[in-house]
């Protein structure tokens, strides 16, 4: 295994985040705190483990990722232009007119993005198609969906699940951004999802918990899906909701609130200035 | 108009021989296999069957999924639960992104029987048609449903395909021609226009019939496609014929009776008159009773023309 530049991570992450919240302040709305916190896993993903070009976005056996709480776009947005798939002056044009990011991801406008969300469990159906077509087709490459924990308490992902476990999709991989807050509160007050590792094994499901913030743990529980057969995995990601800006982090009020001006520039001094 | 068979028995034969010509269909159902007939291609290529069990956003989502991998998915499940429990999988998974999936609904319509109200999808035509760009098909026999099939394969994007469970006249030869968004002129007739769709271009047919013994020559349009909806052919319909029928297995809300007088007031109004289920749920009971009952037999149509034709 080749070696892992931690501190090149860190660094691709921490500008991940800045991405982030200035093409949230530049748009005025859009959704910080779960977009912060899936930073981490996204830098894995894209950095590390993905088989993705930026240059041919549409290549043949690539990786797939499906960010099926598709409110956390800023975060997907800001990791296609640090990866090249676009400039990252896009970033600045999020949710305006005319722009091609829109306020949830876009198959037909963003180069890199391979379905359509927003509408919470779609995406993460979507990925039991594309992990079927791959078995079909006699393909290896992987499918990768990332899901909220407030997402979860939808039947569709449910439906998903239980399809994948059916069809022992070990060529699909999810993760649980597991920053235990939704909108209305805390998952445990609105709708508990626990047991949430119990119910995915259930489901036919090889579960990984990790802390969703350490790149060594991220790495292992990537490597290691790749090596179960017969089933899915899924990475429970323990995760800060607005994780990286410390008035933002597990305060339920920045789910989907856009910093202003000052609040942006304290934050991006926080991330290590512009 | 002898020989009756069910538009779905007709699916099921026609995917099994695109399946032997189109290596990408991919077919997928909701447990439901034996009764929309996708069990007929199960067994040519099970590799290429996909049982979803009874989750219908999830087939819908899977078929989505597909579509972005190059395949061409046909999902199948009864017309209710397609249009209704999986509507906004359809509108946001398959049709936001344009992606190539065959939503094909079978038992659609008052004609389910005796399953009654819950199973009877009489508002489908009107949900698929307000979604941006879903092509809307009801075939009316088991001729044009065969051809509809192939049609859907060749078209990329979505498509909502509507088919029924009731046995039907075979009013079509072989050799006749289906093309997406083109309406048919069944029979000419230049006193009134009967423009129907699905199970009601048979009725339609035989209402003509009943009309000619009055010594009205009425028009028939088979309107397979609700949309795009053929224009060209229903402002013709109007500009000759001066009075319109419309006739749908559909409530007369937002299906063929309402895509036919948005034409017509845009273009050509003239008198009009729409047969359908009144804005009512179903009930149990045999088809032909149904049928009867909510006002949509020959008998029926033939009323509705001779009102039309005193308003000109
Ligand atoms: C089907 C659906 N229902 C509701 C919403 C509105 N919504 C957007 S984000 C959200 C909360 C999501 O919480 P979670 O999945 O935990 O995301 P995170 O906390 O990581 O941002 C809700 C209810 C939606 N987008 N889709």
């Amino acid at each position: 295994m080749a070696k892992v530049d931690y501190e090149k991570l860190k660094n691709i992450a921490t500008e991940i985040r800045k991405g982030i919240i200035k093409s949230i302040n530049a748009a005025g709305s859009g959704h910080p705190g779960g977009s912060l916190s899936a930073a981490d896993i996204l830098t894995v993903l894209y950095f590390y483990k993905m088989k993705v070009d930026p240059k041919n976005p549409k290549m043949e056996d690539r990786d797939r990722f499906v960010l099926s709480k598709g409110h956390a776009a800023p975060v997907l947005y800001a990791t296609l232009a640090e990866k090249g798939f676009f400039s990252k002056e896009e970033l600045l044009k999020l949710r305006h007119m005319g722009s091609m990011l829109q306020g949830h991801p876009d198959m037909k406008k963003v180069p890199g993005i391979e379905i359509s969300t927003g509408s919470l469990g779609q995406g993460f159906s979507c990925s039991i198609g594309m992990a079927l077509a791959a078995k079909l087709d006699k393909k290896d490459n992987r499918i990768y969906a990332l899901l909220g924990d407030g997402e979860v308490q939808e039947g569709l992902v449910w439906e998903a699940a239980m399809a994948a476990g059916h069809y022992k999709l070990d060529n699909l991989t999810a993760i649980l951004d597991y920053n235990g807050m939704q909108i209305d509160g805390k998952n445990d007050e609105v709708m508990t999802i626990n047991p949430i590792k119990e119910k995915w094994e259930s489901f036919g499901w090889y579960v990984i918990e990790i802390d969703g913030h350490n790149f060594e743990e991220i790495i292992k529980a990537f490597d290691k899906a790749e090596t179960i057969k017969d089933k899915p995995t899924m990475i429970i990601a323990k995760t800060i909701k607005g994780k990286g800006v410390s008035f933002m982090e597990n305060q339920v009020g920045w789910h989907g609130t856009a910093p202003k001006d000052e609040e942006a520039e304290k934050a991006l001094k926080e991330l290590g200035g512009c | 108009m002898s020989e009756k068979i069910a538009t779905r028995e007709a699916y099921g034969k026609a995917l099994v021989d695109l399946g032997k010509v189109n290596e990408k269909v991919v077919v997928l159902d909701a447990d439901l296999s034996k009764s929309t007939k996708t069990a007929t291609f199960k067994k040519e290529f099970p590799n290429r069957f996909f049982n979803m069990g009874i989750a219908e956003q999830n087939l819908m989502g899977t078929a989505a999924g597909f579509a972005t991998c190059g395949k061409i998915s046909f999902a199948s499940t009864f017309a209710m639960f397609a249009s209704g429990r999986a509507f906004e999988i359809i509108r946001n998974s398959i049709c936001y992104s344009n992606l190539n999936v065959k939503v094909c609904a079978t038992h659609a319509g008052i004609t389910v029987g005796e399953d009654g109200a819950s199973h009877q999808a009489l508002e489908d035509l009107a949900i698929m048609r307000a979604i941006p760009n879903m092509v809307v098909l009801n075939p009316a026999d088991a001729v044009s449903a065969k051809k509809a099939v192939f049609a859907m394969a060749e078209y990329d994007g979505p498509v909502y395909s509507r088919f029924g469970r009731a046995a039907v006249p075979v009013i079509y030869d072989e050799d006749m021609e289906f093309e997406i968004g083109k309406g048919i002129e069944v029979k000419e007739g230049k006193d009134v226009t009967i423009i129907a769709t699905g199970i009601m271009v048979a009725e339609a047919l035989e209402a003509r019939e009943l009309l000619l013994k009055e010594g009205i020559k009425a028009r028939v349009i088979d309107i397979h496609t609700i949309k795009p909806i053929d224009e060209e052919i229903i402002i013709k319909a109007a500009k000759e014929t001066g009075a319109i029928v419309t006739a749908e297995e559909h409530n007369i809300i937002g299906g063929l009776g309402s895509a036919v007088a948005e034409v017509l007031t845009e273009n050509k109004p003239v008198p009009m008159k729409r047969i359908g289920t009144k804005d009512t749920f179903g009930e149990s009971g045999k088809p032909n009773e149904l049928m009867e009952k909510y006002g949509l037999t020959a008998a029926h149509i033939a009323e509705a023309v001779k009102e039309v034709i005193n308003k000109k």
